[in-house]
C-alpha cells in the first residue's frame, strides 16, 4: 500500500496553527521566566541559614521533581478548584505545572553551579568587605551562570516542548490546534509531521543563539 | 604609649575535635610588620584568617579600632554581618591562591570593592584602580583577564585589589607559596616596597630570609600557641626554644 501525503488541509488551516504557535510561545515565555527565576530562589533557599527555609526548598524540589508534569497540570486544573475557591484557566494550570516543575529542575542546576565556585572566590569577595548578597550578585552567580548555560539551555528546550502537555486541558497551543485539524480531516500523519517540524524550526535557531551566548560568556577564559 | 591598631586576646580556634591553637594574645601597632612562621599545621594561616573572620575563632576577642568581635558564642552565628563587612573593609587580605575574579578584567578586579562595597562611581574607581596597578607595575595589564596573567602578575593584581580599599592592615597568607621559584621575587619585591612605605602588615610565610629582612617582629607558632616571639634577630638568629631551633634547622638543612 502506498500512502499519498496530502498537506492540503494542513495548509488550509494554517491560521489555526498560527494561533496555536502564539499560544505555545506565550506559555513558553511565561514558564521560562517563572521557572528559571523561581528555580534560583529555591536554589538559594536550599543554602539558607534558616532550617525551615532549607527544608521547604528541598521539599519543593523533591515534590515537583518526582511527580509527572502531566499529572500536575491535570491536578491544578481539576483538583485545585475543588479544594480552594479559585477559578483555574487552562493557561494558569499549564503555567503552574510547567513552571513549578521547571523551577525544581533548574534549582538543582543553579545549586550545582553555585557549589562549583571555589570557596576562594567567596573568601576573596568577603575579604574586600562584601556582604553575602553582594558576593552572590557580583562574584558567584555571574561565574556560576556561565558554567550552567548549557544545562539551562536544555531546561529551556524542555520547557518549550513541555508546552504541548497543556493540550491535555485544551489550552490552545500548537499540538492542541494540530489535534483539531487532524480531527477535521482525519489526516494525523500530515498534521503531526508539520507540528513536529514547526517545533524543530523554531527551537533550532534558538539553540544556536544560546551557543553564541555561551561563546560570548567564555571570552574571559 | 599609643593604642595598638589590632589586639587579639585569648584567641582560640578548633576544627571539630581538633584544637588548632588557643590563648593567642597579640598586639599590632601601626607600622608593624609581623611575620608569622611555623611548621605546616601549626595554625599560622588559620590565625591570619581569624583576624578578618574568614575563619570564626571560637574563643577570645578581636579588637580593631572601634570594632570588637567577641567570639565567645562560637560558630559564627553570633557575628553580625555588618560588623564583619566593616572590619574586612579595613583589613586587606592577599591569598596563597590569588583568588582573582576570573570573569572580570584586571582593573575590574581592583575596582570591584570600591564600586560594590564603597559605592564609588565607576570612572572614579577605575582611575583609583589604575593607580594601584601602577604601584604594582601592572598598569599595562588593566584590560587583560586574569587567565592571561602569570602567577606573579596575578598575585600583584591581588595585592592591588587589597590596596584599593586603602586598608589599615594587610594580611598576606603565604603569598608566594603557589608561585614558580622565578616569580617569587617580583611579588616579594612589591611586599617589601609596601613595608618600606610604612604599611602595617601580617605575613604568613615560608620565606624565612624575606621575613628576616622585612619584618620587625617574628611570631613562631608551635604547640597550639605562640611558642616564641621577638625581633628577627632574637627569634631567627638566636632562637631560645628547642622547637624554634628545630624548625629553623629543618629550614636550613638544604641551604648552600
Amino acid at each position: 500500500m502506498t500512502y499519498y501525503w496530502n498537506f492540503q488541509s494542513v495548509f488550509d488551516n494554517w491560521w489555526a496553527l498560527a494561533v496555536g504557535l502564539g499560544g505555545t510561545l506565550r506559555l513558553f515565555i511565561v514558564c521560562l521566566i517563572l521557572g528559571m527565576s523561581l528555580g534560583l530562589l529555591v536554589a538559594l533557599g536550599r543554602r539558607s541559614r534558616t532550617k525551615a527555609v532549607r527544608w521547604a526548598s528541598t521539599a519543593f524540589v523533591e515534590f515537583f521533581r518526582n511527580t509527572p508534569v502531566l499529572v500536575q497540570i491535570l491536578w491544578f486544573y481539576y483538583a485545585l478548584p475543588i479544594l480552594a475557591p479559585v477559578e483555574i484557566s487552562p493557561f494558569t494550570a499549564a503555567i503552574l505545572g510547567i513552571s513549578l516543575n521547571s523551577a525544581a529542575y533548574s534549582a538543582e542546576i543553579y545549586r550545582g553551579g553555585i557549589q562549583s565556585i571555589e570557596p576562594g572566590q567567596w573568601e576573596a569577595a568577603k575579604a574586600i568587605g562584601m556582604n553575602g548578597l553582594q558576593v552572590l550578585r557580583r562574584i558567584v552567580l555571574p561565574q556560576a551562570i556561565r558554567r550552567i548555560v548549557p544545562a539551562l539551555t536544555n531546561r529551556g528546550i524542555e520547557i518549550f516542548k513541555m508546552s504541548t502537555l497543556a493540550s491535555v486541558v485544551a489550552y490552545v497551543e500548537m499540538l492542541q490546534q494540530g489535534k483539531l485539524i487532524a480531527s477535521l480531516n482525519f489526516n494525523p500523519l500530515e498534521v503531526y509531521t508539520v507540528v513536529a517540524a514547526l517545533f524543530m524550526i523554531i527551537l533550532y535557531p534558538l539553540v544556536r543563539v544560546t551557543y553564541a551566548v555561551e561563546r560570548h560568556l567564555s571570552r574571559s577564559d | 604609649m599609643t593604642q595598638p591598631l589590632l589586639k587579639l586576646s585569648g584567641l582560640g580556634k578548633s576544627f571539630s575535635e581538633n584544637r588548632v591553637f588557643s590563648g593567642i594574645d597579640m598586639q599590632v601597632m601601626a607600622g608593624d610588620r609581623i611575620a608569622i612562621i611555623g611548621a605546616s599545621g601549626s595554625g599560622k594561616s588559620t590565625l591570619l584568617r581569624c583576624i578578618n573572620a574568614l575563619e570564626k575563632p571560637d574563643q577570645g576577642l578581636i579588637e580593631f579600632g572601634n570594632i570588637s568581635l567577641a567570639t565567645g558564642q562560637a560558630n559564627g552565628q553570633a557575628y553580625k554581618e555588618k560588623d564583619l563587612c566593616a572590619l574586612r573593609q579595613r583589613v586587606g587580605m592577599v591569598f596563597q591562591q590569588f583568588n582573582l575574579f576570573p570573569h572580570m578584567t584586571v582593573v575590574g578586579n581592583v575596582s570591584e570593592g570600591l564600586v560594590t562595597v564603597r559605592g564609588m562611581n565607576k570612572s572614579e574607581a577605575k582611575a583609583l584602580a589604575i593607580g594601584e596597578l601602577r604601584r604594582v607595575g601592572l598598569e599595562d595589564k588593566a584590560d587583560a583577564y586574569p587567565s592571561h596573567l602569570s602567577g606573579g602578575q596575578k598575585q600583584r593584581v591581588a595585592i592591588a585589589r587589597a590596596l584599593a580599599m586603602n586598608p589599615e592592615i594587610l594580611l598576606f597568607d603565604e603569598p608566594t607559596s603557589a608561585l614558580d621559584p622565578n616569580l617569587v621575587g617580583e611579588v616579594l619585591g612589591v611586599i617589601e616596597q609596601l613595608a618600606n612605605e610604612g604599611r602595617t602588615m601580617l605575613l604568613v610565610t615560608h620565606e624565612i630570609g624575606f621575613a628576616y629582612h622585612v619584618a620587625n617582629r617574628i611570631v613562631f607558632l608551635a604547640d597550639g600557641g605562640i611558642y616564641e616571639t621577638g625581633t628577627p634577630d632574637e627569634v631567627l638568629k638566636n632562637p631560645k626554644g628547642h622547637l624554634t631551633q628545630q624548625f629553623l634547622a629543618d629550614h636550613q638543612r638544604f641551604q648552600f
